[in-house]
């Protein structure tokens, strides 16, 4: 399967990343070669074959839903790189 | 012996009968480090501060006759999980200044069981990679052989066991990461089933496939560590709510004959590969003709799904590793490149500047196999082959107990030689992802030496949930070979 600059591009902007200009042909020829590998999927007889999501032993955890006590505003946006009062700052959103 | 030279098991025996104190043992790694890591790199960061307290509470606690199993133990940690107050970079420069909130849980248990943190180890960013190249500070260097790899994504904390640059450390292990770098390095490397070790904390690459598990000096350090940090954890709902056999005490009540009889099974599909190193095939004939002669019984099985399960690999992990590293955002932790014109901006600026070239290679693979129609031909088949692999050990395992394969085609390769061959590179994991997708617990062992001086390993897989027997084959094959030298002489 053979991805062009423009695909990179495209597909980068969906998972909201911009790959550096002196990147782009070397990641279109190198996420060509492997999805040409993968490719090889199309081969497998999958007919009868369930899906696999995940490793675990495949049934949902429940708890109850009790209330305990969070950490608070200063732990949980300790981290925050901007910050006002209680909330995560940003650039605009919309408009 | 000098105290960088114990194991934990010996360094144990020292601190409880007093020969030397937590603070004497962990001084000295600190020493060792400072004199060898500028060469070898195996360590992002080290917490002296934090490792010499933790090492004076733990005389404390050892003047009290606390018998806790990591009591004053130095143990290094892959930099990819979370450790309150202490810097984890996940190898990225997104997250260099980054400072968790908390401890993920076996960080906690170790704790609780008295190990001393002595500090993170490289690895490749976020886990990606089979070298330790990715990382996006520095490249670790093969102990062994500075011009050489230590193998990845866990090379660090090879390196740092291996170096004897700590007395313990633990890995993680999506597609080989802990028993790739461990075979590499000439060290003993165990990724459990899949659940057996709490995931709380640790930063997700692959979430179905992603599990921790300690890398140490020989098989019975693997099972102290494993006493410690397997057990269920409310915290992690893929946790598995299974009783943890006592790995130490069994090990201590077992003899080498127990093994007759145990049926090994040798997958046809992994030894028919096509550049399987001359090496690594010799080193793999001569551990099997170590267990036949402990009375072992090879069996032939068949894995038919090894010929996909690289491709289904390498859907599945980037697949998740784009939902996974979405987060890293700029918005609420990590890195933020200002000045953006707007949120998708900042978005796009913050991850082109903080991720490397193989975790965006990684993101645009994944982001491709889950978009609007691509997602069943790519996503959705690769779980079907992943549930086929899964069948197919199911099978192996009504015929045989344990398996065993090389790690990896070749030994440890030169730093630089793959690291613009993203394809070459995924094709060495060809051994040992096919257990992450199956959820088994996988162990390498080191087994012998290639021509140019670089350790081997031997794998050893087992059911679900069965760490005991590779605790025991494993133990048997590491007492029977005494594989000599064991560690680099630095």
């Amino acid at each position: 399967m053979k991805i062009t600059q423009k695909d990179v591009e495209y597909i980068a902007h969906l998972a909201r990343l911009e790959v550096d200009e002196t990147l782009v042909d070397k990641f279109a020829e190198q996420i060509s070669s492997i999805l040409q590998y993968i490719d090889k999927l199309k081969d497998a007889d999958v007919s009868g074959a369930g899906l696999m999501a995940g490793a675990a032993l495949q049934s949902n955890v429940f708890r109850e839903d009790v209330v305990k006590k969070s950490p608070g505003p200063d732990v949980t946006l300790a981290n925050a790189p901007e910050r006002h009062e209680d909330f995560y700052t940003v650039p605009r959103v919309v408009g | 012996m000098d105290l960088h030279e114990l194991t934990i098991q010996q360094a144990k025996k020292g601190l409880a009968t007093k020969e030397f104190s937590s603070v004497e043992l962990v001084n000295a790694m600190l020493d060792r480090i400072e004199k060898l890591d500028g060469d070898i790199g195996a360590y992002i960061s080290i917490d002296t501060d934090g490792a010499k307290k933790a090492a004076a509470e733990a005389d404390e606690r050892l003047k009290n006759n606390d018998h806790a199993p990591l009591l004053g133990i130095p143990v290094a940690l892959k930099d990819l999980r979370c450790t309150i107050g202490v810097k984890t970079t996940c190898a990225s420069k997104i997250l260099e200044n980054f400072i968790p909130r908390y401890d993920a849980t076996v960080v906690s248990m170790l704790k609780s069981a008295g190990a001393v943190i002595i500090g993170k180890t490289n690895l490749d960013e976020f886990a990606m990679g089979s070298s330790t190249e990715n990382s996006g500070f520095h490249v670790t260097r093969n102990p062994w052989n500075r011009d050489y790899v230590p193998g990845g994504s866990s090379g660090g904390s090879a390196a740092a066991v291996s170096a004897q640059m700590c007395t313990a450390a633990l890995g993680t292990d999506t597609g080989g990461s802990i028993r790739q770098p461990a075979s590499h390095c000439g060290v003993v490397g165990i990724k459990p089933t899949y659940g057996r070790v709490s995931r709380y904390g640790l930063v997700s690459y692959a979430s179905s496939l992603d599990q921790i598990g300690p890398i140490t000096r020989n098989v019975s350090d693997t099972a102290i560590m494993l006493n410690v940090i397997c057990g269920h954890d409310p915290l992690d709902s893929t946790s598995a709510n299974i009783e943890v056999p006592d790995f130490t005490t069994a090990l201590a009540q077992f003899q080498t004959e127990s093994l007759k009889g145990v049926k090994a099974g040798i997958p046809k599909e992994f030894l028919s590969l096509k550049g399987l190193d001359p090496d690594v095939e010799q080193a793999f004939n001569n551990a099997k003709k170590t267990l036949e002669d402990l009375g072992v019984e090879m069996v032939e099985v068949s894995l038919p799904q090894t010929d996909y399960a690289v491709a289904a690999y390498y859907v599945i992990a980037p697949s998740e590793a784009s939902s996974n590293l979405a987060r890293f955002d700029g918005v609420r932790f990590g890195l933020r490149v200002g000045e953006a014109d707007d949120l998708i901006d900042m978005y796009k600026k913050t991850k082109s500047k903080g991720f490397g070239a193989e975790v965006q290679r990684r993101i645009i693979t994944g982001t491709y196999t889950l978009s609007a129609g691509y997602y069943d031909a790519y996503y959705g088949r690769a779980t079907k082959v992943r549930s086929m692999i899964r069948d197919d050990f199911d099978r192996a395992f009504e015929k045989c107990d344990i398996i065993i394969s090389p790690v990896a085609p070749t030994p440890a390769f030169k730093i630089g030689q793959n690291v613009d061959d993203p394809l070459t590179m995924y094709l060495t994991d060809i051994f040992t992802l096919s257990t992450n997708m199956a959820g088994l617990p996988g162990i390498s062992v080191p087994c012998g030496f290639s021509s140019k001086g670089l350790p081997i390993g031997l794998q050893i897989m087992a059911n679900r949930f069965d760490e005991m027997s590779l605790i025991k084959a494993g133990y048997g094959l590491e007492q029977t070979l005494d594989v000599k030298p064991k560690f680099p002489d630095i």
